[in-house]
């Protein structure tokens, strides 16, 4: 179980920015994403989509934790 | 050093004069206030999303940078979130250093790199629809000024 937090417009595209998803590593959660909302998957995949577990960027795979935070980062805006 | 997101409205004036205050060793505070801009109407809200413990630790080492590399006795970041009108502040930077050239040059440095680094998502809303934010070109070439020797 993880908590998937999407921000800017994957959240517009997902009609959500915050759910708990069963998963035990990144790419069973992306699995069961992709599952519920294909376009969502598709716009996570993007290569401009950063993912940050637990607050620190990373990429590849990750071990997900019953408490692990994952969050997905479309193009930053800046202030 | 601080790094404060709000999603109050804040007072710049009063943001300086609380931050000038009791510096006996300081000659110098150069401050920047930014406004969220109408775009002849097409912008009636900026919304403003930040990451809470991402976006403000990202600013924090952005802050920590600078006072390193300009050699600042202070910084300080207050930044909006959330919805903002044309004409309100949306961020306020001031630094503080021993002489001018840093706070001018640390303040300025600052500011390029929260248009183009900080990790914000921000959507203009007006009559005409919604639309998501990027850096522009500008914003990435002025930030790139600041690339290469440290001074």
């Amino acid at each position: 179980m993880a908590r998937v937090l999407l921000f800017g417009r994957l959240a517009d595209i997902a009609g959500w920015r915050e759910r708990d998803v069963a998963a035990g590593t990144l790419s069973e959660l992306r699995a069961t994403l992709a599952a519920l909302d294909p376009d969502l998957a598709e716009a996570l995949s993007g290569p401009s989509v950063q993912v940050a577990v637990d607050k620190a960027l990373l990429r590849g795979e990750a071990t997900l934790s019953a408490t692990s935070e994952v969050a997905f980062l479309p193009p930053m805006s800046g202030g | 050093m601080s790094v404060t997101l709000q999603a109050e409205p804040f007072d710049p004036g009063a943001l300086l004069t609380a931050f000038a205050a009791g510096r006996a060793e300081t000659g110098a505070i150069a401050s920047f206030t930014g406004l969220a801009r109408a775009e002849q109407g097409t912008t009636t809200t900026l919304e403003l999303e930040a990451y809470p413990g991402f976006t403000d630790a990202a600013i924090a080492e952005m802050v920590a940078a600078a006072v390193g590399r300009f050699g600042l006795q202070d910084a300080l970041v207050v930044h909006r979130i959330g919805p903002i009108a044309p004409g309100e502040a949306i961020v306020f930077v001031a630094t503080a250093a021993a002489h001018r050239r840093a706070a001018f040059e640390a303040c300025d440095h600052l500011m390029d790199w929260l248009k183009s680094r900080a990790p914000f998502w921000k959507k203009e809303v007006g009559p005409g629809g919604a639309r998501w934010i990027e850096p522009t070109q500008q914003d990435r070439t002025d930030a790139a000024r600041w690339d290469g020797d440290p001074k």
